[in-house]
């Protein structure tokens, strides 16, 4: 068998499978194997036309089966493409936009006006224009003939504690490996129909994305207004047949929650894999009630590692003060756990989860310090180089061996299915004109962000503030004004005092 | 209806929900905004909204939610 190198293999070996199949769709759109694997490969002999070549060209398109195809086209132009949003606030996209200070910007009709109220020099381009270049093979093979398997893909913005996001880049390497083995444990064929939640501008869309090329899949992009209204969404899956989500806890407990499960029932849902954050038991035996058939799996990983790195199939109950296990590391991946003296935790023992393999990501794009501060050498090896990514969570094995997620290092949290820096939202708020201090709590039990802070600005100018200069998921959800912050007798900011204030509110 | 828009105001003080007749078409509640609420109105006039009225028309404005409650407090 020929060994893969670059991602795009998938989709020129599924074009010759199933070309007219539909890969990609939403409500109003379907895109064909065929339709893919032609508009892509205009986008990059367009991208080639234009001299663009082993850089960052930036996709900011809405939620739509042709942004997946103009990901594609970035590849096949040998360039690597970096995602952003209408979603995004201003300020996120300025923050990126110094960080990778791009040449090429290509927008779609809902985002050709605002890209003009940004600070950008370069090429807009319209896929509409595009997406209409007469494809020149000999140009993309010869891109193709000198691609690497360690060139980049794309880069994803994470949130980055000082206030600068964080840009990881990743490879043809760390996406196929990763892709191998995720298929392998959702059991990914043909006849999977995947109904995609997450936003098309982080890592977690890779498992819908390339599993669908892979296969010859079928992907539906749900739209986001659907995640209000649970019977709905429960409607929709049922409408086109969705048999595999990927979903962030928070999306499935709104299902279940709202008690929708009670009137409606996803009957075609046989594979159910959830991440981001801990899926509350009784919520999740709700699920397991109403499709007791089905297969739930709890994936964790970082975006560093690519995606997910560990996961764990259901294969028992659990009582309500349990966690579910993140299991085991996929094939081809190594977990250590270092105790502070970077020694590996004695068994059953807490210790920071480090990862090894060929699904770590290259590191941060143009930011060499914070890349050193976390990809690092593996201290059990003292002979040859060798790098770790250092995820900053803490986890343990139990008594069956199973890893087990125990806690953050730090104050980041998880919200919502993202990765926040607590200490992000405060370094933006103390941007802001009047204000003096602002510290944020995040409470774990109701899932809220609690921002308090001392200034001369009214509430409804902080949260104004904050929705202008923060994604929504970032936004506190309840902003408390006070007349001075508590101290610690150090002189810092008493965290402590703060929680148990809001605790006895 | 008075602790209804206290509710909201805590969620979005930059809405005046007295007026605002399209929260879920301007896409001012998200599916957070949704959860909270739905929580909150459960404590303060005890009464579970049903999933199948968890619909855009019940939550695009103030008073068409102050009417639901009001439907379900009578159903009581």
């Amino acid at each position: 068998m020929d060994r893969q190198n670059n991602i795009l293999e998938y989709l020129d070996n599924i074009v010759n499978i199933c070309p007219d199949k539909i890969a990609y769709a939403n409500e109003t759109d379907e895109l064909s194997f065929k339709t893919v694997y032609d508009n892509s490969r205009a986008i990059g002999t367009f991208l080639h036309n234009e001299g663009r070549y082993k850089e960052p060209v930036v996709v900011f398109m809405r939620k739509h089966p042709d942004t997946i195809v103009t990901f594609l086209g970035v590849v096949y132009g040998g360039c690597y493409y970096v995602p952003i949003d209408n979603e995004m606030p201003r300020h996120r996209i300025e923050l990126i936009f110094q960080n990778l200070n791009p040449k090429a910007v290509i927008c779609d009709d809902s985002t050709i006006d605002s890209i003009k109220d940004f600070d950008y020099k370069g090429a807009v381009y319209h896929y509409n224009e595009i997406v209409k270049t007469t494809v020149n093979q000999a140009a993309l093979d010869e891109i193709r003939d000198k691609a690497l398997d360690t060139d980049p893909i794309y880069i994803v913005f994470t949130s980055g504690s000082t206030g600068k996001p964080k840009g990881v880049v990743a490879c043809h390497r760390s996406v196929i490996d990763y892709i191998e083995t995720l298929s392998e444990v959702l059991e990914i064929s043909e006849d999977t129909v995947f109904g995609n939640q997450t936003p098309l501008y982080v890592d977690a869309c890779l498992k819908e994305i390339y599993p669908t090329l892979k296969f010859g899949a079928k992907t539906y992009i749900i739209p986001k207004e659907l995640f209000m209204f649970p019977i709905k969404l429960v409607e929709f899956l049922n409408k086109y047949k969705i048999n595999t989500v990927c979903w962030v806890v928070p999306a499935l407990t709104l299902i279940s929650g709202l008690g929708a499960l009670e009137k409606v029932v996803p009957q075609h849902l046989h594979t159910i894999a959830f991440g981001s954050e801990v899926f509350p038991i009784k919520q999740f035996n709700m699920w397991r009630k109403a499709l007791p058939n089905a297969r739930f799996i709890n994936l964790y990983g970082p975006t560093e590692a690519t995606g997910m790195s560990c996961y764990y199939i259901v294969d028992r109950e659990f009582a309500l003060d349990e966690a579910i296990p993140i299991g085991k590391p996929f094939k081809n991946t190594e977990i250590l756990l270092l105790t502070d003296e970077n020694k590996l935790a004695p068994k059953g023992e807490q210790g920071e989860i480090c990862i090894r393999g060929t699904s770590l990501t290259l590191g941060y794009y143009n930011d060499f310090d914070r890349t050193n501060e976390v990809f690092v050498q593996n201290p059990l090896n003292t002979m040859y180089p060798e790098l770790i990514y250092r995820t900053g969570d803490i986890g343990k094995l139990n008594e069956r061996g199973e890893l087990v997620f125990v806690s953050r290092k730090d104050y980041q949290i998880k919200h919502m299915g993202h990765r926040i820096e607590l200490g992000e939202i405060e370094m933006v708020m103390n941007q802001m004109d009047g204000i003096q201090s602002v510290v944020c709590i995040f409470d774990n039990d109701k899932k809220k962000i609690i921002m308090y802070y001392v200034g001369d600005v009214t509430k409804a100018d902080a949260v104004n503030y904050c929705r202008d200069k923060l994604p929504r998921y970032m936004v506190p959800n309840l902003v408390e004004k006070l007349d001075i912050m508590p101290l610690t007798s150090n002189g810092k900011i008493n965290r402590l005092a703060l929680k148990e204030k809001y605790a006895n509110r | 209806m008075k602790a209804l828009l206290e509710i909201l105001e805590e969620l979005h003080p930059e809405i005046d929900f007295e007026t605002h007749k399209s929260l879920i078409d301007d896409k001012i509640l998200d599916s957070f905004d949704i959860i909270t609420i739905i929580a909150e109105v459960n404590d303060e006039y005890d009464v579970a909204i049903p999933a199948h009225e968890i619909t855009p028309e019940n939550f695009n404005s103030a008073s068409a939610l102050y009417e639901l409650i009001e439907r379900l407090m009578d159903e009581d």
